[in-house]
Protein backbone atom coordinates (compact mmCIF):
# COMPACT_ATOMS: atom_id res chain seq x y z
CA UNK A 1 0.00 0.00 0.00
CA UNK A 2 1.12 3.56 -0.64
CA UNK A 3 2.18 5.32 2.31
CA UNK A 4 0.78 8.70 2.89
CA UNK A 5 2.63 11.79 5.18
CA UNK A 6 -0.83 12.45 6.87
CA UNK A 7 -1.94 8.94 7.38
CA UNK A 8 -0.84 6.17 10.19
CA UNK A 9 2.12 4.49 8.94
CA UNK A 10 1.65 1.13 7.90
CA UNK A 11 4.86 0.32 9.47
CA UNK A 12 2.72 0.39 12.99
CA UNK A 13 1.41 -2.91 14.21
CA UNK A 14 -1.85 -4.13 12.71
CA UNK A 15 -4.57 -2.95 14.46
CA UNK A 16 -7.23 -4.73 16.40
CA UNK A 17 -10.75 -4.87 14.56
CA UNK A 18 -14.26 -4.93 16.01
CA UNK A 19 -14.91 -3.91 19.37
CA UNK A 20 -11.48 -4.26 20.95
CA UNK A 21 -10.47 -2.23 18.19
CA UNK A 22 -12.76 0.82 19.12
CA UNK A 23 -11.40 0.51 22.70
CA UNK A 24 -7.94 0.70 21.56
CA UNK A 25 -8.38 3.37 19.19
CA UNK A 26 -10.19 5.92 22.00
CA UNK A 27 -8.36 4.62 24.82
CA UNK A 28 -5.08 6.01 24.87
CA UNK A 29 -3.04 9.07 23.80
CA UNK A 30 -3.55 9.00 20.53
CA UNK A 31 -5.86 10.21 17.42
CA UNK A 32 -8.87 7.84 17.50
CA UNK A 33 -10.37 8.26 13.61
CA UNK A 34 -7.33 5.63 12.51
CA UNK A 35 -7.00 6.17 8.80
CA UNK A 36 -9.50 8.75 8.47
CA UNK A 37 -8.13 12.21 7.02
CA UNK A 38 -9.20 15.36 9.22
CA UNK A 39 -11.09 16.56 5.98
CA UNK A 40 -13.69 13.49 6.39
CA UNK A 41 -13.59 13.71 10.26
CA UNK A 42 -14.61 17.29 10.11
CA UNK A 43 -17.28 16.38 7.52
CA UNK A 44 -18.76 14.04 10.03
CA UNK A 45 -18.80 16.43 13.00
CA UNK A 46 -20.37 19.06 11.16
CA UNK A 47 -23.30 16.56 9.86
CA UNK A 48 -23.42 15.24 13.76
CA UNK A 49 -24.10 18.61 14.19
CA UNK A 50 -26.15 19.38 11.71
CA UNK A 51 -28.25 16.24 12.92
CA UNK A 52 -29.10 18.49 15.56
CA UNK A 53 -30.34 21.18 13.84
CA UNK A 54 -32.97 19.35 11.88
CA UNK A 55 -34.02 17.03 15.08
CA UNK A 56 -34.29 20.40 16.76
CA UNK A 57 -36.77 21.31 13.84
CA UNK A 58 -38.47 17.86 13.51
CA UNK A 59 -39.02 18.01 17.24
CA UNK A 60 -40.49 21.49 17.51
CA UNK A 61 -42.74 20.34 14.39
CA UNK A 62 -43.67 17.19 16.81
CA UNK A 63 -44.66 19.60 20.15
CA UNK A 64 -46.67 22.00 17.92
CA UNK A 65 -48.62 19.29 16.40
CA UNK A 66 -49.11 17.11 19.53
CA UNK A 67 -50.16 20.35 21.82
CA UNK A 68 -52.93 21.91 19.50
CA UNK A 69 -56.82 21.52 20.09
CA UNK A 70 -56.85 22.52 16.33
CA UNK A 71 -57.08 19.49 13.47
CA UNK A 72 -53.49 19.54 11.81
CA UNK A 73 -54.09 19.93 7.72
CA UNK A 74 -54.42 16.71 5.76
CA UNK A 75 -50.59 16.57 3.91
CA UNK A 76 -51.87 14.54 1.58
CA UNK A 77 -54.54 16.79 0.15
CA UNK A 78 -52.54 20.14 0.59
CA UNK A 79 -49.52 18.75 -1.19
CA UNK A 80 -51.54 16.50 -3.79
CA UNK A 81 -51.87 18.04 -7.31
CA UNK A 82 -54.77 18.01 -10.01
CA UNK A 83 -52.78 16.30 -12.82
CA UNK A 84 -55.10 15.11 -16.38
CA UNK A 85 -58.58 15.23 -13.96
CA UNK A 86 -57.82 13.45 -11.53
CA UNK A 87 -56.08 14.76 -7.71
CA UNK A 88 -53.34 12.57 -7.11
CA UNK A 89 -52.24 12.77 -3.58
CA UNK A 90 -49.09 14.04 -2.62
CA UNK A 91 -47.64 13.33 -5.84
CA UNK A 92 -45.11 16.61 -6.42
CA UNK A 93 -43.50 15.36 -3.48
CA UNK A 94 -43.21 11.90 -3.86
CA UNK A 95 -41.73 12.60 -7.42
CA UNK A 96 -39.38 15.42 -5.45
CA UNK A 97 -38.27 12.22 -3.23
CA UNK A 98 -37.26 10.02 -6.37
CA UNK A 99 -35.21 13.27 -7.92
CA UNK A 100 -33.00 13.28 -4.82
CA UNK A 101 -32.63 9.58 -4.32
CA UNK A 102 -31.61 9.58 -8.19
CA UNK A 103 -29.41 12.20 -7.32
CA UNK A 104 -28.09 10.88 -4.15
CA UNK A 105 -27.47 7.17 -6.35
CA UNK A 106 -25.44 9.41 -9.40
CA UNK A 107 -23.38 11.19 -5.89
CA UNK A 108 -22.75 7.40 -5.04
CA UNK A 109 -21.11 6.37 -8.12
CA UNK A 110 -19.18 9.63 -8.91
CA UNK A 111 -17.69 9.02 -5.59
CA UNK A 112 -16.74 5.33 -7.11
CA UNK A 113 -14.81 6.34 -9.92
CA UNK A 114 -13.65 9.66 -8.32
CA UNK A 115 -11.55 6.85 -6.28
CA UNK A 116 -10.64 4.96 -9.50
CA UNK A 117 -9.40 8.37 -10.89
CA UNK A 118 -11.73 8.23 -13.63
CA UNK A 119 -12.09 12.43 -14.58
CA UNK A 120 -14.78 12.33 -17.07
CA UNK A 121 -17.05 9.95 -15.54
CA UNK A 122 -16.81 11.49 -11.97
CA UNK A 123 -17.08 15.35 -13.29
CA UNK A 124 -20.24 14.33 -15.71
CA UNK A 125 -22.25 12.15 -12.50
CA UNK A 126 -21.61 15.29 -10.34
CA UNK A 127 -23.11 17.46 -12.65
CA UNK A 128 -26.21 15.22 -13.47
CA UNK A 129 -26.16 15.50 -9.26
CA UNK A 130 -26.15 18.79 -9.48
CA UNK A 131 -28.89 19.00 -12.25
CA UNK A 132 -31.15 16.57 -10.48
CA UNK A 133 -30.74 18.49 -6.93
CA UNK A 134 -31.53 21.92 -8.94
CA UNK A 135 -34.42 20.31 -9.86
CA UNK A 136 -35.50 19.56 -6.61
CA UNK A 137 -35.61 23.35 -5.40
CA UNK A 138 -37.06 24.33 -8.65
CA UNK A 139 -39.89 21.77 -7.52
CA UNK A 140 -39.41 23.13 -3.79
CA UNK A 141 -39.89 26.49 -5.07
CA UNK A 142 -43.15 25.30 -7.46
CA UNK A 143 -44.84 23.87 -4.01
CA UNK A 144 -44.28 27.06 -1.71
CA UNK A 145 -45.91 29.41 -4.79
CA UNK A 146 -48.25 27.31 -5.05
CA UNK A 147 -48.98 27.12 -1.01
CA UNK A 148 -48.41 30.52 -0.65
CA UNK A 149 -51.28 31.90 -3.23
CA UNK A 150 -53.77 29.20 -1.35
CA UNK A 151 -53.06 31.75 1.32
CA UNK A 152 -50.44 29.52 3.67
CA UNK A 153 -48.41 31.80 6.17
CA UNK A 154 -46.40 31.18 8.96
CA UNK A 155 -49.13 32.36 11.32
CA UNK A 156 -51.92 30.65 9.86
CA UNK A 157 -53.22 28.65 6.76
CA UNK A 158 -57.07 27.56 5.68
CA UNK A 159 -57.35 24.09 6.58
CA UNK A 160 -56.28 24.22 10.04
CA UNK A 161 -53.39 24.42 12.68
CA UNK A 162 -52.04 27.74 12.38
CA UNK A 163 -48.45 26.04 12.93
CA UNK A 164 -48.31 24.43 9.88
CA UNK A 165 -46.95 27.27 7.97
CA UNK A 166 -44.45 27.96 10.50
CA UNK A 167 -43.08 24.30 10.87
CA UNK A 168 -43.17 23.50 6.71
CA UNK A 169 -41.23 26.85 5.52
CA UNK A 170 -39.08 26.34 8.46
CA UNK A 171 -38.55 22.79 7.76
CA UNK A 172 -38.48 22.97 4.29
CA UNK A 173 -36.87 25.93 3.59
CA UNK A 174 -33.81 24.97 5.76
CA UNK A 175 -33.64 21.77 3.72
CA UNK A 176 -33.97 23.35 0.21
CA UNK A 177 -31.16 25.83 1.82
CA UNK A 178 -29.19 23.02 2.27
CA UNK A 179 -30.00 21.40 -1.13
CA UNK A 180 -28.69 24.65 -2.63
CA UNK A 181 -25.73 25.32 -1.23
CA UNK A 182 -25.04 21.56 -1.94
CA UNK A 183 -25.71 22.42 -5.52
CA UNK A 184 -22.96 24.92 -5.80
CA UNK A 185 -20.63 22.70 -3.53
CA UNK A 186 -21.46 20.09 -6.22
CA UNK A 187 -20.62 22.47 -9.42
CA UNK A 188 -16.98 23.66 -7.84
CA UNK A 189 -15.97 20.11 -7.35
CA UNK A 190 -16.91 19.37 -10.73
CA UNK A 191 -15.39 22.06 -11.95
CA UNK A 192 -11.86 20.98 -10.27
CA UNK A 193 -12.36 17.30 -10.93
CA UNK A 194 -12.89 18.07 -14.74
CA UNK A 195 -9.81 20.70 -14.71
CA UNK A 196 -7.57 18.10 -13.78
CA UNK A 197 -6.97 19.81 -10.07
CA UNK A 198 -6.80 16.44 -8.14
CA UNK A 199 -4.39 14.57 -10.41
CA UNK A 200 -2.11 17.34 -10.89
CA UNK A 201 -2.39 18.77 -7.26
CA UNK A 202 -3.53 22.23 -8.15
CA UNK A 203 -3.89 24.47 -4.94
CA UNK A 204 -7.14 25.76 -4.09
CA UNK A 205 -8.18 29.18 -4.76
CA UNK A 206 -9.32 29.91 -1.15
CA UNK A 207 -7.36 26.82 1.03
CA UNK A 208 -4.71 26.94 -0.94
CA UNK A 209 -3.89 23.42 -0.33
CA UNK A 210 -4.17 21.10 -3.16
CA UNK A 211 -7.09 18.74 -3.18
CA UNK A 212 -7.47 14.83 -3.39
CA UNK A 213 -10.18 12.68 -4.57
CA UNK A 214 -10.84 12.38 -1.58
CA UNK A 215 -12.51 15.57 -1.87
CA UNK A 216 -15.32 13.84 -4.01
CA UNK A 217 -16.29 11.74 -1.54
CA UNK A 218 -16.40 14.15 1.02
CA UNK A 219 -18.74 16.21 -0.87
CA UNK A 220 -20.92 12.72 -1.26
CA UNK A 221 -21.12 12.89 2.58
CA UNK A 222 -22.89 16.22 2.32
CA UNK A 223 -24.90 15.19 -0.66
CA UNK A 224 -25.80 11.70 0.90
CA UNK A 225 -27.16 13.52 4.39
CA UNK A 226 -28.96 16.01 2.74
CA UNK A 227 -30.82 13.02 1.22
CA UNK A 228 -31.05 11.70 4.45
CA UNK A 229 -32.74 14.28 5.86
CA UNK A 230 -35.04 14.25 3.47
CA UNK A 231 -36.13 10.55 4.46
CA UNK A 232 -36.86 11.82 7.87
CA UNK A 233 -38.63 15.28 6.72
CA UNK A 234 -41.05 13.08 4.21
CA UNK A 235 -41.66 10.13 6.42
CA UNK A 236 -42.75 12.68 9.66
CA UNK A 237 -43.88 15.78 8.02
CA UNK A 238 -45.40 14.46 4.15
CA UNK A 239 -46.26 11.14 5.47
CA UNK A 240 -47.26 11.20 9.32
CA UNK B 1 -6.19 -0.18 8.37
CA UNK B 2 -5.52 -2.24 5.44
CA UNK B 3 -8.94 -4.47 4.23
CA UNK B 4 -10.97 -4.52 7.34
CA UNK B 5 -12.41 -3.27 4.21
CA UNK B 6 -14.21 -5.26 2.41
CA UNK B 7 -12.27 -5.98 -1.20
CA UNK B 8 -14.94 -8.20 -3.18
CA UNK B 9 -13.05 -7.96 -5.84
CA UNK B 10 -15.12 -6.54 -8.27
CA UNK B 11 -14.11 -3.67 -10.75
CA UNK B 12 -10.43 -3.83 -8.90
CA UNK B 13 -8.88 -5.40 -11.65
CA UNK B 14 -9.24 -2.64 -13.92
CA UNK B 15 -7.50 -0.13 -11.24
CA UNK B 16 -4.21 1.25 -11.10
CA UNK B 17 -2.17 0.91 -7.45
CA UNK B 18 -4.15 4.15 -6.13
CA UNK B 19 -1.68 6.99 -5.26
CA UNK B 20 -0.84 8.60 -2.28
CA UNK B 21 -4.02 9.51 -0.08
CA UNK B 22 -6.91 7.81 -1.72
CA UNK B 23 -7.80 5.03 0.34
CA UNK B 24 -8.17 1.70 -1.50
CA UNK B 25 -12.23 2.37 -1.77
CA UNK B 26 -13.23 0.30 -5.42
CA UNK B 27 -16.53 -1.24 -4.11
CA UNK B 28 -18.06 -2.55 -7.21
CA UNK B 29 -20.81 -0.53 -8.71
CA UNK B 30 -23.23 -3.23 -8.60
CA UNK B 31 -23.89 -2.35 -4.43
CA UNK B 32 -24.85 0.91 -5.30
CA UNK B 33 -27.22 -0.04 -8.02
CA UNK B 34 -28.86 -2.51 -5.97
CA UNK B 35 -28.91 -0.13 -2.67
CA UNK B 36 -30.60 2.59 -5.83
CA UNK B 37 -32.95 0.21 -6.58
CA UNK B 38 -33.95 -0.94 -2.90
CA UNK B 39 -34.23 3.31 -2.38
CA UNK B 40 -36.96 3.47 -5.48
CA UNK B 41 -38.62 0.82 -3.96
CA UNK B 42 -38.94 1.92 -0.45
CA UNK B 43 -39.95 5.08 -1.09
CA UNK B 44 -42.50 4.21 -3.75
CA UNK B 45 -43.79 1.96 -0.42
CA UNK B 46 -43.93 4.85 1.69
CA UNK B 47 -45.70 6.77 -0.75
CA UNK B 48 -48.18 3.82 -1.31
CA UNK B 49 -48.49 3.85 2.60
CA UNK B 50 -50.36 7.44 1.43
CA UNK B 51 -52.29 6.26 -1.50
CA UNK B 52 -53.85 3.52 -0.30
CA UNK B 53 -54.93 5.47 2.53
CA UNK B 54 -53.45 2.71 5.20
CA UNK B 55 -54.26 4.71 8.73
CA UNK B 56 -53.66 4.59 12.61
CA UNK B 57 -50.90 2.51 14.10
CA UNK B 58 -50.45 0.09 11.05
CA UNK B 59 -49.22 3.67 8.89
CA UNK B 60 -46.82 5.20 11.19
CA UNK B 61 -45.59 1.49 11.72
CA UNK B 62 -45.47 1.26 8.13
CA UNK B 63 -43.80 4.65 7.91
CA UNK B 64 -41.03 4.34 9.96
CA UNK B 65 -39.80 1.29 8.89
CA UNK B 66 -39.59 2.27 5.58
CA UNK B 67 -37.87 5.47 6.73
CA UNK B 68 -35.33 3.39 9.12
CA UNK B 69 -34.87 1.13 6.09
CA UNK B 70 -33.77 3.97 3.86
CA UNK B 71 -31.65 5.93 6.59
CA UNK B 72 -29.98 2.90 7.03
CA UNK B 73 -28.95 2.14 3.37
CA UNK B 74 -28.18 5.46 2.94
CA UNK B 75 -25.57 5.92 6.04
CA UNK B 76 -24.22 2.43 5.66
CA UNK B 77 -23.55 1.92 2.09
CA UNK B 78 -23.89 5.51 0.48
CA UNK B 79 -21.84 7.10 3.16
CA UNK B 80 -19.63 4.46 3.52
CA UNK B 81 -20.09 3.48 7.14
CA UNK B 82 -20.22 -0.30 6.56
CA UNK B 83 -16.31 0.35 5.60
CA UNK B 84 -15.58 2.08 8.40
CA UNK B 85 -13.79 1.50 11.31
CA UNK B 86 -15.74 1.07 14.89
CA UNK B 87 -14.12 3.97 16.28
CA UNK B 88 -16.02 6.52 14.17
CA UNK B 89 -19.21 4.54 13.46
CA UNK B 90 -20.07 4.88 17.14
CA UNK B 91 -19.07 8.45 17.18
CA UNK B 92 -21.33 8.95 14.38
CA UNK B 93 -24.11 6.94 14.93
CA UNK B 94 -24.37 7.47 19.03
CA UNK B 95 -24.72 11.11 19.95
CA UNK B 96 -28.18 11.28 17.66
CA UNK B 97 -29.71 8.60 19.32
CA UNK B 98 -29.75 11.08 22.32
CA UNK B 99 -32.48 13.05 20.42
CA UNK B 100 -34.76 10.25 21.24
CA UNK B 101 -34.68 11.18 24.75
CA UNK B 102 -35.73 14.66 23.92
CA UNK B 103 -38.42 13.44 21.80
CA UNK B 104 -39.90 11.55 25.07
CA UNK B 105 -39.35 14.62 26.96
CA UNK B 106 -41.17 17.05 24.31
CA UNK B 107 -43.78 13.96 23.91
CA UNK B 108 -44.40 14.39 27.74
CA UNK B 109 -44.68 18.28 27.68
CA UNK B 110 -46.46 18.36 24.65
CA UNK B 111 -49.36 15.70 26.14
CA UNK B 112 -49.77 17.88 28.96
CA UNK B 113 -49.80 21.06 27.06
CA UNK B 114 -52.57 20.47 25.36
CA UNK B 115 -54.35 18.23 28.43
CA UNK B 116 -54.28 22.00 29.63
CA UNK B 117 -55.47 23.62 26.88
CA UNK B 118 -58.37 21.08 26.48
CA UNK B 119 -58.55 22.07 30.13
CA UNK B 120 -59.01 25.80 30.17
CA UNK B 121 -59.37 27.49 26.68
CA UNK B 122 -61.99 24.92 24.81
CA UNK B 123 -64.66 26.03 27.00
CA UNK B 124 -64.98 29.74 26.59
Amino acid sequence: MAQTSDQVSAAAPKRPGGWLGMVADWSSDQRSFKGVSWGKAMMWIFLVSDTFVFGCFLLSYMTARMSTTVPWPNASKVFGLHIGGADIPLILIAIMTFVLISSSGSMALAVNYAYRKNRQATALLLIVTALLGAAFVGMQAFEWTKLISEGVRPWGNPWGAPQFGASFFMITGFHGTHVTFGVIFLLIVARKVWRGDYDDGRRGFFTSRRGHYESVEIMGLYWHFVDLVWVFIFAFFYLW
Amino acid sequence: MENTQAQTGGGAGTVTAPAAHDEVQHHPLKVYFTVWIWLFILSAASYYVDYSGVQGYLRWTLILIFMMLKAGLIVAIFMHIAWERLALTYAIILPPIAILAFVAIMAIESNYTLFTRLLYFTNG
